[in-house]
């Protein structure tokens, strides 16, 4: 049978459509530049060859992991966790009035909203590792650069997406109760918040998610907590010591996704 | 003592001129039905009332206020007294029917939403609440979130709400537009016993003709902006009621049989 059957009326759509010169153009820089990349990665089999040499020496000295320095992993471990618990709290909580004066129809003033936007756009386009070396300088070594720099990073996150939602919220409800002359800041708690609970819980949890991947990190450069032990492991070339740090925030963060996803499970 | 003056009111949203001149009074505890087509600028009316928007030039009086130049905590006070149903409901669907009925008398107190939150209000704020709900037979579902109700349950909670306020004057834009005939005709049933036992003045959208003949004391008119019948609802003849909804009906010039299901109602606003 032909399958270029006439259709009766109008055409049938073809198959493919040539995409458009904008499309086009995208897919030519993108192109380039993955070549580029690539090619300045300098990748050569010689390179592949000894790098899979290294990783293996590494392997063989960092297995069986050292387990001898347990008491310190777990203190600089349970201080991640700190930072973690501490930053993303205060973040969340400090999301709410930022979300508020950043959504259209919570927002004072268009002014207001505009610069509010502005600094949540910037707290979220600087890498918390950034934020973390910034506040290194500023506070000095130690888990309070971090805690800052998770709240930054948890407001920079959080506060769009509770923004986002405040936005989306039917205006009836809160119409109906500006009309019986309720003033507007109970209006917003009262009409606005409550239709936004499900969500921002949501968003909160995989803020702590965040958080605690976030702040393992953060050590690398110094802000407190495991990840400084871990740098200072790999400095040292102490392979087995830092291979027990690894396997030690593997564990953890994976109990941490699971009991979030259980709490996910029981709220949403 | 609840009466309003409209003189002269020009609305416009843009270039579009909505509310052309209009003239109206309503004598306290007058039941009036207004009837227009759609987009003949019936819910613009409505919101000129309580102060949602803001009309160009004209006066509306309520109780010896002007609405249209009040503001921040006057308008307030002057909302407290007018009590709004509306098409939709507009219930805090999240939250309890309880819970909505307590935000009625919101804008009654100055402790705002502390004074009206379920765990916090005060006893007699509670029993009134409680006492409301049953007034429209819902008082069984006091612990039910609103959305897992009916429509038509859903307003009689709204009406429990507004009752809660305690007003003078009621506007309800379209109460049964969208609940099915007989839940509309409930809803309307109750609307105006709760109106008489407390001699409310109320201000009444609709658009059938027959539950505007049942119920109304008075019928108004509106075409293109405009009120162009008015009488009593013994004396409306059949076919100046039918003029309403042929010719140019709407504000916008647009053929009214090509907009009829476009009504602007989900449109976002702020809040005043
Ligand atoms: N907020 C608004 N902004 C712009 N135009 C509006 C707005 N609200 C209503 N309109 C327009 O005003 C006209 C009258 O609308 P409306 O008062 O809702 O009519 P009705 O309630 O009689 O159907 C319509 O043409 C509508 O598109
Ligand atoms: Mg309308």
């Amino acid at each position: 049978m032909n399958t270029k059957q006439e259709p009766q009326s109008s055409h049938m759509p073809p198959r493919l459509t040539s995409p458009s010169w904008f499309a086009w153009l995208v897919i030519v820089v993108f192109a380039f530049l993955f070549f580029q990349g690539f090619s300045s990665a300098e990748i050569s089999l010689e390179r592949l060859v000894k790098g899979a040499r290294n990783l293996s020496t590494f392997l063989g000295q960092a297995i069986p992991p050292d387990w001898s320095n347990m008491d310190v992993i777990a203190n600089a471990m349970l201080e991640t966790l700190y930072m973690a618990i501490v930053g993303v709290t205060v973040g969340i909580v400090l999301s709410v009035p930022f979300a508020l004066l950043a959504s259209r129809n919570t927002a004072p003033h268009p002014i207001v909203r505009t610069i509010t936007r502005f600094m949540i756009a910037t707290m979220r386009t600087i890498p918390d590792l950034i934020w973390a070396l910034i506040f290194v300088v500023a506070v000095g070594l130690g888990p309070l650069a971090g805690i800052l720099a998770i709240i930054l990073d948890t407001i920079g996150f959080a506060a769009r997406f509770f923004s986002e939602r405040i936005e989306e919220v039917r205006p009836g409800p809160a119409n109906a109760l500006t009309a019986s002359g309720a003033g507007r800041v109970s209006v917003i708690m009262g009409a606005i918040l409550p239709e936004t609970l499900a969500s921002m819980s949501a968003t909160s949890l995989y803020s702590v998610e965040k958080a605690i991947r976030s702040a393992v990190t953060l050590g690398l450069v110094g802000a407190g907590g495991i990840g400084v032990e871990l740098s200072t492991a790999m400095r040292l070339f102490q392979f087995d010591k830092a291979f027990s740090i690894i396997i030690v925030v593997l564990l953890v963060v994976i109990g941490f996704e699971q009991l979030s996803s259980m709490i996910r499970k029981r709220v949403i | 003592m609840s009466s309003i003056t409209i003189r002269n009111l020009n609305k416009y949203y843009g270039a579009l001129h909505v509310l052309r001149s209009l003239d109206l009074s309503i004598a306290s505890g007058e039941g009036v039905v207004l009837l227009g087509a759609n987009g003949c600028g019936k819910s613009t009316l409505m919101k000129c009332l309580n102060g949602l928007e803001t009309p160009q030039s004209g006066s509306i009086v309520i109780d010896q206020n002007d609405v249209t130049t009040a503001k921040g905590l006057r308008l307030r006070s002057i909302r407290r007294d007018i009590g709004v149903v509306f098409q939709q409901f507009n219930l805090v669907e999240n939250l309890t029917v309880f819970q909505n009925v307590l935000y009625g008398a919101m804008g009654q107190r100055r402790g705002g939403l502390l004074t009206v939150w379920n765990s916090l209000a005060p006893k007699d704020t509670r029993e009134k609440a409680m006492h409301c709900l049953s007034r429209v037979r819902m008082a069984d579902k006091a612990s039910s979130r609103c959305r897992d109700l009916s429509g038509g349950q859903q307003q009689r909670v709204a009406i429990a709400r507004m009752l809660m306020q305690s007003p003078k004057i009621i506007l309800a834009d379209e109460p049964v537009a969208s609940l099915d005939p007989k839940a509309g005709i409930e809803v309307m049933d109750l609307l105006w016993e709760v109106v008489r036992e407390h001699n409310m003045t109320v201000f009444c959208t609709l658009h059938q003709l027959d539950l505007a003949q049942n119920y109304a004391d008075r019928i108004v008119g509106m075409k293109a902006g405009q009120i162009v019948f008015d009488s009593s609802n013994s004396s409306a003849d059949k076919e100046s009621l039918a003029q309403l909804y042929q010719g140019d009906t709407r504000v916008d010039g647009a053929s009214s049989h090509e907009n009829e299901y476009a009504a602007p109602n989900n449109r976002p606003a702020e809040i005043a």
